[in-house]
């Protein structure tokens, strides 16, 4: 990838900060922007993702930023300012998550995959879907340089073939090793309860399962099976 | 270093016949693990909030009540006090009356839980979530602060000088906040002065060290000294004889649990693999021999700086004799093993 990159991430959580952690290892300018009051925002930066400076808004953060990822809960997604993601490249980190989130009508038994309901928000700017299906604990652990055989695999899925390649570099740089899950609709196999959704695989067995997706929703019955 | 057991209530299976414990017996099964731990020393046992069929403890006031009289020394906790669903002022008077007849070993841990299950259960807004747990920890530590209690807020009616009894002896009760790991959760502890206690059911327990810095950071931000920041740890874990049986035996009630719990919510059922690296110095799952858990907690400790540890055990449908023997061994054998290492801690938390 040409070098460094400023990165921004909307929501200083759990997951925001480990990918802040991996970004700033990485060598990229991380930004991050969340609702609370800027001094505290501070304090949690110095202490969980050195290296990664504030930013005032979301707004600020797409501006500014190469790349923006959003790291909010669900629920919080719907106001956001998505007027100012015209143009830009932004990652759908979310998740939605009925047993977390509550049952969100708007989502509620649609056929649609959630990323093209929040792409809707603003199709003109350049939405990917990625990083969602890992836990922020399986990203502090197992980013591995490419040359490692153990590589995780992330998926990255978007309608904008250029931003994808972005993202998918963006990937490799922070050490996984990035997958093609095809379009933002094809995004909908990487939602929780798919079978790759919290799974530890490598980039081979991610595309074999992405090929042939088996519901999670029926898992091994006995732990022997599961072996 | 204080150890301890949480719980949310199981099945217990009666490993001749297999048929399961109902729900009441379950309840009866808990008043028995608590007071074995009490009887070989441990420090605390805590009942957590669940409202399903396999994880039956909703009324953790009630059972620790009951265990307060059988009971002389050990510490009782919720753990966790679902707050955002629950009504302060009742939650305060429960937990009181608990510390009155446990002669002051009642503590709250309030939460804002990792299951929704309560949210339609009392009626409540889930897209209420953050403000409802503000204004209700508001409340709960004002309730703990002041006698009468006056309150203003959005959640529920005010309170005009209210009598809220009884009053603990101490002059007020232990309350801890509990959080799986969100950043926001520790800086508010710190912010607040309150102790922190830390559920950490996955990943590398030693990297909470980062949470831990951080809530003593917000804790000194806002004038609170290290000597007044209190950190507690609950994981997963399971103690028996023998290191690698145990792992085995212990496995399917683990799987069994979070097989049925990733259906629910969306996630892969565990492997055999993730949960033989969980299991080994510096994972979340603290299941093996006396000697490895003790030397397990005293290295975490290394890094996070807790003064109590403790395990929920009772996975899957663990027959009840295997929960007690595991709670034997970790007042009989583990703590003996961490107390020559650190030290004992003394029983008293500040509020
Ligand atoms: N946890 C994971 O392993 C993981 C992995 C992949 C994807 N995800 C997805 O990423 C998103 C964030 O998850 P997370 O686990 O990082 O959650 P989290 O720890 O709760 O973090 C969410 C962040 O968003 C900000 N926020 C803004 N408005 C908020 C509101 N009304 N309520 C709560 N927080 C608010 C908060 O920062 P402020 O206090 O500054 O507002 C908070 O730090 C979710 O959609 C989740 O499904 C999570």
């Amino acid at each position: 990838m040409s070098g460094t990159l400023t990165i921004g991430i909307f929501g200083p959580g759990k997951v925001g900060t480990a990918i802040a952690r991996l970004a700033v290892a990485a060598g990229h300018r991380v930004e991050i922007a969340g609702s609370q009051r800027q001094e505290s925002l501070q304090l949690l930066l110095d202490v969980l993702a050195p290296g990664a400076a504030q930013s005032r808004s979301v707004g600020t953060l797409a501006a500014r930023s190469d790349l923006t990822i959003l790291a909010v809960p669900f629920g919080r997604s719907v106001d956001l300012p998505y007027t100012s993601f015209s143009g830009r490249i932004i990652i759908d980190a979310l998740n939605y998550w009925p047993a977390i989130d509550g049952v969100i009508a708007e989502l509620d038994g649609i056929p649609q995959g959630t990323s093209e309901v929040i792409a809707a928000r603003n199709p003109a700017a350049r939405w990917v879907k990625s990083l969602n299906h890992l836990g922020y604990h399986d990203m502090d652990e197992h980013a591995r340089p490419s040359s490692d055989p153990t590589r995780r695999a992330i998926a990255v899925a978007s309608d904008d073939s250029d931003a994808k390649r972005f993202v998918s570099k963006f990937i490799d740089s922070v050490g996984f090793d990035p997958v093609d899950a095809g379009s933002l609709a094809d995004g909908i196999h990487l939602q929780t309860g798919t079978a790759v959704f919290g799974r530890e695989l490598s980039k081979a067995e991610f595309e074999r399962m992405l090929v042939r997706p088996v519901s999670a929703a029926e898992p091994a019955r006995r732990a022997d099976a599961a072996a | 270093m204080q150890l301890g057991v949480y719980s949310f209530g199981s099945l217990a299976r009666d490993p001749d016949s297999g048929r399961v414990a109902t729900s009441a017996q379950a309840t009866r099964n808990l008043l028995e693990a608590v007071k074995l731990a009490d009887d070989v020393g441990l420090e605390y046992f805590g009942i957590g909030e669940h409202h399903t069929r396999e994880m039956p403890a909703s009324a953790a006031a009630t059972i620790l009540a009951g265990a307060a009289t059988i009971t002389r020394r050990i510490r009782l906790g919720s753990s966790v006090t679902v707050l955002s669903t629950e009504d302060p002022v009742r939650v305060f008077q429960q937990f009181a009356t608990v510390d009155s007849l446990s002669n002051g070993r009642a503590e709250i841990t309030a939460g804002r839980g990792s299951s929704i299950e309560s949210f339609p259960l009392f009626g409540y807004n889930l897209q209420d979530y953050e403000r409802l747990y503000e204004e209700k920890l508001d409340l709960l530590l004002t309730i703990n602060r002041e006698d009468p209690v006056t309150w203003m807020g959005t959640v529920r009616a005010g309170l005009d000088e209210a009598v809220i009894v009884p009053r603990p002896d101490s002059g007020h009760l232990a309350i801890w906040l509990g959080t799986g790991g969100n950043p926001q959760s520790s800086m508010r502890a710190g912010r607040l002065g309150l102790p922190v206690a830390y559920g950490i059911i996955g990943g590398i327990p030693a990297r909470f060290a980062a949470l831990t810095d951080l809530y003593r950071r917000s804790a000194n931000a806002s004038g609170f000294s290290n000597e007044h920041t209190r950190v507690s740890v609950g994981t997963p874990g399971f103690v028996g004889d023998d290191g690698p049986a145990t792992r085995d035996a212990w496995w399917q009630e683990w799987f069994d649990t979070m097989a049925s719990l990733g259906q629910i919510r969306g996630f892969p059922p565990p492997s055999r693999n993730s949960f033989d690296r969980d299991t080994s110095p510096g994972g979340a799952l603290f299941v093996g021999s006396p000697e490895e858990i003790a030397d397990r907690i005293i290295e975490l400790h290394s890094h996070l700086g807790h003064m109590r540890h403790f395990l929920q055990m009772d996975f899957g449908t663990l027959p009840q004799r295997d929960f007690l023997r595991s709670i034997e061994l970790l007042g009989t054998e583990v703590k003996p093993l961490v107390e020559a290492e650190l030290g004992a801690e003394p029983a008293v938390v500040p509020a």
